[in-house]
């Protein structure tokens, strides 16, 4: 535990990618194959297991520094975050007793206190491990046993450093990363270092994405070698069939064969060795519906007969990664699409679709697509060079997303909570309301993006001086603050108390020019459910 | 009976001596507990404070009409007792005993109960209300002692120095540039600060405080001088193009604040070195209770939440809403800005 706290603060003392990968990498080297397997699980957003809720640990960290609970919870409200909170308010760790070396050790402790059978002998038992730590690897401890551990080591940054450790490629790092492994079922050697076949069954592939288009001229070679395709507005998956078997991944990397049935009988069309990128989308008349038909879908593990029958999916198809057990993501687009296109065409099963290509002729003609895309039922367009590779994570290169205009509105901001992590301490999520018929503010989205950090510093101070009450965490503020919003889509919605609810809404722009009594109406806004 | 000290929309006032406390208007007479900002502002015909704090005052307000006081000295106004006791924040700072017919009231300003080597250690004062800042009032916050962060805001300096990299801190002008000053071992190589630092370095050496020398950029005999250099800066001149000329550089933030680690990722600096003139929540309990007051009004801060604490431990504690702010994330924009 001690050599991972060390990573931790060397980590966090540093805003440099390159100062972490080599910090980690270091670390990497030197660590045990049981460390080295758990530092990467808990990078890739894997935990040991939960031993308590935030009340419980509350109320036993309350306990431990004798504090009442209410200053407890108070504190965390300031603070932002409980794992953190606890190791603050925590008295110092006894220095007598011997520290934990191994960070797999520490997480063989938690899975011994979560088999623990009583309450009162999981609080003992962590409050001992509490008095033996130090306040960095209690913080660490803190955020293993609830919680999730977000340190700024992106997926690709810990890629870099295992590459650099293990003088092993990127891209076969990221793919051996890929899928449902868990640290408790594998070794380093067969995860990283040697792994075998079998293991590799079910794995997807890195996701390749894009960046958004904002200018044009971002697009430098000739138009005439791009295609176009729609963006779909659904869940990201890779459909891979190999050893007779059939694997349905998201791209937050959670394996959904089961929940979309629909998909099933694809195993005896499609040939083994065949992985297809493509959007999950709720589909009716030929045409998807909204996202949040299939919110009803995702949730459900084992969905019933009469829910499939109400929002039937389907994949729609845009690539081709894995054909004939190869893997052809170094293969031109248009070669890549063409396989696609006779592999659908051949699959007798109607829940695979092909997502259509333009070619871009003129700017003019792919506008005039992407102006039909509210009623093709998609977020835009995806601008893809024909030689382009499948490449992994976000790059701005071969690939771009060509959005519609978002939907805007001016809203008056009436409530502000204090934010997490990098945002603690400071107003940053907001309420937004607009006028209704009686002039009186009504609540319709909560939003915090897209402020800058000198705006958010102003508005923080704004929000100090002008609090009309306290709630907690929440405070209502005096409705003076216009702001434009930006959202993705809109509907009726009997759970709201406005009627609507707003899709990714988002600050567009601060309004500093308008009044509170120039903000939008609830009118307004229930006119745009009908365009859209 | 009419109250020794009440809250005026001037700020906080004693009616019977006729004088304000660290008045955020222009009144006639002001008594300044320390020259911060927040608590030193324009526009009073006759100012009163520490004679430490008469040059840092000079710097901020121009030519005002100034009485200095030495700790413990005492004057009288319309049968008010009047004195000054260390506080312990910065060079100057002091805490403000008002006594009238045997009752009396200690208005605190900001105090840390840490010494720092620069500024007159806080004393406590026995009273019968103490006004107190609640700015780290939190069981969250509880500092290191001194020496363990000056080692490592000088490991810190010495390492990017034999990398060929300058140190830019980030430390309000007045306190905490002059504590590290004070604190660090200076021998490694040059310092250099910027000009809004450099007046209140200034400010201080007239006060008769012994600073170690430092440059400013102008002044620098060899431009070269400035790589491995440290560099001391308000936070405000953080991405001004100013701090170009130190490159390569890695930068800190020295402040009580980046004990949050939420703090530390919004500053985008390299460092966080939790460094405060503020008392922590320890510090703040102690000097409370050292006082013996059994009436105590919790100014800025986490007043509402740090006086329902003391409630708790059983003292009359209620809040008091002044327009004082403490230390902040990032420090009031000064007037001196360098290019």
């Amino acid at each position: 535990m001690k050599a991972f706290a060390a990573l931790f603060e060397a980590l966090d003392q540093t805003n440099k990618t390159q100062e972490k990968i080599n910090i980690l990498a270091e670390y990497l080297l030197h660590a045990s194959d049981e460390d080295r397997l758990w530092t990467i699980a808990l990078f890739t957003g894997r935990k040991p297991t939960r031993i308590a809720n935030t009340t419980q640990l509350r109320n036993w960290a309350a306990c431990a520094a004798g504090l009442p609970n209410w200053l407890v919870e108070a504190t965390w409200h300031t603070v932002g975050d409980l794992g953190e909170t606890l190791a603050g308010i925590l008295p110092e760790p006894d220095v007598t007793t011997i520290p934990l070396n191994s960070l797999a050790a520490t997480i063989q402790q938690i899975f011994q206190i979560h088999a623990l059978n009583s309450e009162e002998a999981k609080a003992a038992a962590v409050i001992t491990m509490w008095k033996q730590l130090s306040k960095t690897e209690r913080f660490l401890f803190n955020k293993l046993i609830a919680g999730s551990l977000r340190i700024g080591v992106s997926q690709g940054l810990l890629i870099k450093a295992i590459s650099q450790a293990f003088q092993l490629p990127e891209n076969i790092i990221a793919h051996r990363l890929m899928g449902n492994w868990d640290p408790r079922t594998t070794t380093f050697q067969q995860l990283i270092l040697h792994p075998q076949a079998s293991d590799q069954l079910s794995k997807p592939y890195p996701f390749f994405l894009a960046y958004s288009l904002e200018d044009i001229s971002q697009i430098q070679s000739n138009l005439s070698e791009w295609v176009a395709e729609h963006k779909w507005d659904g869940i990201r998956a890779q459909l891979i069939v190999r050893n007779n078997q059939l694997f349905v991944w998201t791209r937050g990397e959670e394996l959904v064969t089961d929940r979309y049935p629909e998909f099933h009988p694809l195993l005896s069309q499609i040939p083994s060795g065949t992985v297809i990128d493509g959007e999950i989308l709720a589909w009716r008349n030929n045409k998807p519906l909204p996202f949040q038909f299939l919110q009803k879908r995702m949730g459900r593990k084992t969905p019933s007969k009469k829910l499939i029958e109400e929002i039937p999916v389907v994949l729609m198809a845009y690539d081709l990664l894995e054909h004939q057990g190869l893997d052809i993501r170094n293969e031109p687009l248009i070669h890549r699409k063409k396989i696609l296109e006779k592999l659908v065409y051949n699959c007798n099963v109607n829940t695979l679709k092909l997502s259509e290509i333009f070619f871009a002729h003129s700017w003019e003609s792919l506008l005039q697509e992407r102006e039909r895309s509210a009623e093709k039922g998609s977020e835009g367009l995806m601008l893809k060079h024909c030689d382009s590779v499948y490449g992994t994570g976000r790059k701005k290169n071969g690939w771009w997303k060509w959005k519609v205009d978002p939907l805007t509105i001016d809203a008056v901001m009436i409530y502000a909570q204090s934010g997490h992590g990098r945002r603690a301490g400071l107003f940053t999520d907001y309420t937004f309301a607009v006028w209704d018929d009686q002039r009186k503010l009504v609540p319709i989205a909560k939003a915090y993006s897209g402020l800058s950090d000198d705006e958010i510093l102003q508005l923080d101070r704004w929000i100090k001086q002008h609090t009309l009450e306290k709630f907690g965490p929440v405070r209502s503020v005096e409705p003076l603050q216009v702001f434009e919003l930006a959202f993705e889509g809109i509907q009726t919605s009997t759970r709201h108390k406005s009627g609507i609810a707003l899709r990714f809404p988002r600050i567009a722009r601060w309004r500093t020019d308008k009044k509170a009594e120039d903000a939008n109406t609830l009118a307004d806004l229930k006119a745009l459910i009908s365009i859209v | 009976m009419a109250e020794l000290v009440t809250l005026t929309d001037h700020g906080l006032y004693c009616p019977q001596a006729d004088l304000y406390i660290d008045p955020w208007k222009g009144v006639k007479r002001a008594i300044i507990t320390h020259g911060h900002s927040d608590h030193a502002r324009y526009g009073s015909t006759y100012y009163l404070c520490h004679h430490h704090s008469i040059p840092i005052l000079k710097t901020r307000l121009g030519d005002i009409a100034v009485q200095g006081l030495d700790y413990g000295e005492t004057i009288i106004s319309n049968g008010v007792t009047i004195s000054l006791h260390p506080a312990g924040h910065v060079v100057g700072s002091a805490q403000v005993r008002l006594e009238y017919k045997g009752e009396v009231w200690v208005i605190s300003g900001d105090y840390k109960t840490q010494a720092d080597g620069i500024s007159q250690a806080f004393e406590p004062v026995t009273c019968h209300t103490f006004i107190t800042e609640s700015t780290f009032g939190l069981p969250f916050f509880h500092w290191q002692p001194q020496w363990v962060v000056m080692r490592q805001i000088q490991q810190w300096w010495e390492r990017n120095r034999s990398d060929g990299i300058s140190s830019i801190l980030f430390a309000y002008s007045l306190g905490k540039a002059q504590r590290i000053l004070a604190n660090l071992d200076t021998s490694v190589g040059p310092i250099i600060v910027h000009g809004a630092t450099h007046a209140m370095n200034e400010a201080c050496r007239q006060a008769g405080i012994n600073l170690p020398p430092t440059y400013r950029v102008s002044e620098l005999p060899d431009a070269s001088l400035s790589k491995g250099a440290l560099v001391i800066a308000p936070s405000s001149a953080a991405g001004n193009s100013w701090l170009r000329r130190f490159e390569p550089y890695r930068t800190a933030v020295a402040s009580g604040w980046m004990a949050m680690r939420g703090a530390r990722r919004w500053q985008a600096a390299d460092r966080g070195f939790i460094l405060s003139d503020h008392a922590d929540w320890h510090g703040l309990n102690q000097a409370i209770q050292a006082t013996g007051a059994k009436r105590i009004l919790v100014t800025h801060g986490y007043a509402d939440l740090f006086s329902r604490w003391l409630i708790e431990q059983g003292l009359n504690a209620s809040v008091l809403k002044t327009q004082f702010t403490g230390e902040q994330v990032n420090e009031p924009e000064t007037e001196i800005t360098e290019t």
